[in-house]
């Protein structure tokens, strides 16, 4: 029979009616599944008692093996054993080489950007890897919570870009996981310890773990969660505490000849010395060595030291992560401690003593993600109806399109709250244009090839018109875990054409920061190079016309003379357009405007000449 | 009339009680619902009604409306642990046949 939940006074659910839903951490090294029952938000074990599923694959002839067992292989069976699988989600091949010595798997020829990976059971895409971590959390959810999931709560950091949350979204199909919303990891443990609640402020989430260090500065206001800025390490974690502590080991004892294994041996003396420095001042660690028996003690003083370098950077990364979010120490009103390694003393003591205020602690650094997201995925599926809390995040980089010249006009800006639709006019840029590309783009830059690709698509079936007569208007639409769709309509003719944005590789960890920094200290190159397209766009414009124009009426209208000039004309014209100085095209332009405007004027005199011909002037009356 | 609860229902109802911060007790009751007629409600309980009837297990109060007591007498509230899975389970002597999931039920 079914075990009943204690549900809050009056909200007692129909029978059947449950809405199970849960939040899940999908973490680089370990994934997590938690869900709200009996009014508690908890982490959900699986038959070992074990809450940490590791993040690892293992292929074999038979169905895939995921979590510890798969990790024990690892070393055994590397070709089939895929771990760190997020770090190449929503990447192309041509990022991976960018990679280097995570690459030990056998990629398959690509084909499309998506990088797959040869395995004994066939070739896998990192959607796929992940969708079958994704499947091992959901049924042990669904065993744990006795049903069906209603659907899921996933965090991605807050750096991801469209194309690695859109790969995020797909596994999570592929897994048979309805996705309420994508949530970032930082806003997550920040929901977690309740501060959206809060009316409004600053907030640093630290996040140091295993092998990777996050800092994130969030704006809440009006309950919309703000990432003003991300900055951190991929290459530094708890995993260097140990490291530093095993080299002290070597030293201590005089080891030289070291093997992998005595290595191995000393990382792990070194990782249970540093749990047990975080409970007590000193720690007794023997050695079994092969001349003898051995012991050190490790006192917290000596540890501290020996990890205060490491330490020191993650502070230096969150003096820059403040700089880039404009935002002044004493501004920040709550830290936030998210990560097993700030477990460790000497990270919380530093990181209070540089925010100058106590972190949140109290929730199990490793599990506050995941239960944040649990929180919001049981306020989603609609399990809490009084409340009137609605979660949002912003768009981390602008997204835009294309126009003439290389140009990149934003439609949306950076930090706008999601979701959000946006829509823009734009009309043809020649006489009889059937078709218009659309060429969607995201960043902060103002040429095209310095922002990052998303999508191209054709609206077909223009009427002829002559150019800017037409109003084509492109939608911008982003829906709540910031994937993009676009749709561009023709207004007199309606015909339509749209696109999902599902770009197929993604940016690496810190381009984004990358880019908003480029677009600020390239903004004077930006501007020029700006003007100048756009000086380009006007010349070709006029040359075209121009030509058109000769080509049309020049034997009839012009003289020899005439028509020369013209040409000597559009001829200098045409070396300035493909120089650098806009304001000498700007200039050429004008110029040959002036030169022009008594063609154009006998073009007029002639096209009204044959309007009226054949016309008696009764008619031309009638029609006034 | 009395309804009572094994000591597993009873920890785990206290530690729920403690981690939610507030509430007097666990109420049970019974409601016409579901695809067998009755229904079983439990729920935290913030405000004892002047007409309910409250037991003591262990020290946690059950708070019952006179009219779900009617459905519930005898009933042991119990804990159990199904796999992966956990939860409430009501030990009723009144019931005749229950839904496949045990959710409502009948008398």
């Amino acid at each position: 029979m079914a075990l009943l939940q204690i549900a809050e006074p009056g909200q007692t659910p129909e029978p059947h009616q449950r809405k199970l839903a849960v939040g899940i951490d999908l973490g680089t090294t370990n994934s997590l599944v938690a869900a709200v029952r009996n009014g508690e938000t908890a982490t959900l074990p699986d038959h070992d008692g074990q809450h940490l599923l590791p993040s690892v694959v293992r292929y074999t002839d038979a169905e895939p093996e995921v979590g510890a067992g798969a990790l024990a292989q690892a070393a055994k069976d590397p070709f089939n054993t895929i771990v760190s699988v997020k770090r190449l989600m929503g990447r192309g091949a041509e990022d991976l080489k960018a990679l280097g010595g995570q690459a030990v798997y056998r990629f398959a020829p690509a084909d499309g950007g998506m990088p797959y990976i040869e395995t004994v059971a066939g070739r896998k895409s990192p959607v796929q890897v992940s969708a079958d971590i994704l499947s091992s959390l959901k049924v042990r959810a669904e065993d744990t919570l006795a049903g069906e999931l209603e659907g899921a709560v996933i965090t991605v950091p807050a750096y991801f870009d469209d194309a690695q949350r859109q790969a995020t979204k797909d596994a999570a199909q592929i897994a048979g996981i309805k996705v309420l919303r994508l949530l970032n990891e930082p806003t997550a443990a920040a929901v977690a310890y309740g501060l959206d609640e809060g009316a409004e402020g600053v907030i640093a989430v630290y996040d140091l773990g295993g092998g990777t260090f996050d800092i994130s500065i969030l704006r809440l206001n009006k309950g919309v969660f703000e990432v003003l800025s991300t900055g951190g390490d991929s290459a530094l974690g708890g995993d260097d505490f140990d490291l530093a502590l095993a080299e002290w080991f070597k030293d201590q004892l005089q080891l030289t000849d070291i093997d992998a294994r005595l290595s191995r041996e000393l990382t792990g003396r070194a990782r249970w010395a540093k749990e047990q420095l975080s409970t007590q001042a000193s720690v007794e660690v023997g050695f079994d060595l092969s001349g003898g028996g051995s012991s050190l003690t490790v006192t917290r003083e000596l540890f501290d030291s020996l990890v205060d370098n490491l330490i020191k950077k993650t502070l230096s990364a969150c003096r820059r992560a403040l700089k880039d979010a404009q935002v002044e120490l004493d501004e920040v009103s709550e830290v936030v401690l998210v990560g097993g390694s700030t477990r460790v003393l000497a990270v919380r003591e530093r990181v209070e003593a540089y925010f100058k205020r106590a972190p949140h602690v109290n929730i199990d650094p490793d599990r506050v993600v995941a239960i944040g997201a649990a929180v919001q995925a049981d306020l989603l599926a609609g399990n809490k109806p009084d409340s009137e809390m609605l979660l949002l995040d912003v768009l981390p980089l602008s997204l835009g399109l294309e126009t003439m010249g290389g140009l990149t006009e934003k439609v949306i800006h950076r930090n706008t709250p999601i979701p959000v639709a946006k829509a823009q006019d734009f009309t043809t840029y020649q006489d009889g244009q059937n078709g218009m590309v659309i060429h969607v783009v995201q960043g902060e830059r103002e040429l095209v090839d310095d922002c990052r690709s998303l999508a191209r698509f054709t609206l077909r079936g223009i009427p002829p018109m002559a150019a800017g007569a037409a109003k084509i208007r492109v939608s911008f639409q982003v829906d709540a875990d910031g994937l993009l769709s676009v749709s561009a309509k023709e207004l007199s003719s309606g015909v339509v054409s749209e696109i999902q944005v599902k770009p197929s590789y993604g940016l690496a960890d810190n381009e984004i920061a990358d880019m908003l920094k480029a677009s600020y200290s390239n903004a004077e190159e930006d501007m020029h190079a700006r003007s100048l397209r756009e000086q380009q766009v006007e010349a070709d414009r006029i040359l075209i016309s121009l030509e058109q124009a000769i080509e049309a009426d020049g034997d009839v209208l012009l003289s020899a003379e005439e028509l020369q000039h013209l040409q000597e004309q559009m001829a200098l014209l045409l070396q300035l357009r493909n120089g650098t100085n806009y304001k000498l095209i700007e200039k050429g332009v004008k110029e040959l405007a002036k030169a022009s405007d008594f063609f154009a004027a006998r073009r007029m005199d002639l096209s009204i000449k044959e309007a009226l011909k054949g016309q008696s002037v009764d008619d031309i009356e009638g029609d006034v | 009339m009395a309804i009572t609860m094994t000591s597993a229902a009873a920890n785990h109802v206290s530690r729920y009680l403690q981690s939610r911060g507030h509430g007097a007790g666990i109420r049970l009751g019974v409601r016409t619902s579901g695809c067998s007629g009755m229904a079983y409600v439990l729920e935290f309980v913030d405000a004892v009604q002047d007409e309910d009837e409250v037991f003591e297990a262990e020290g946690v109060k059950i708070v019952i409306d006179p009219k779900s007591l009617l459905y519930l007498d005898g009933t042991e509230l119990d804990f159990v642990k199904e796999g992966l899975n956990e939860g409430f389970k009501f030990n009723n002597p009144n019931v005749k046949n229950e839904c496949g999931c045990g959710e409502s039920f009948n008398i």
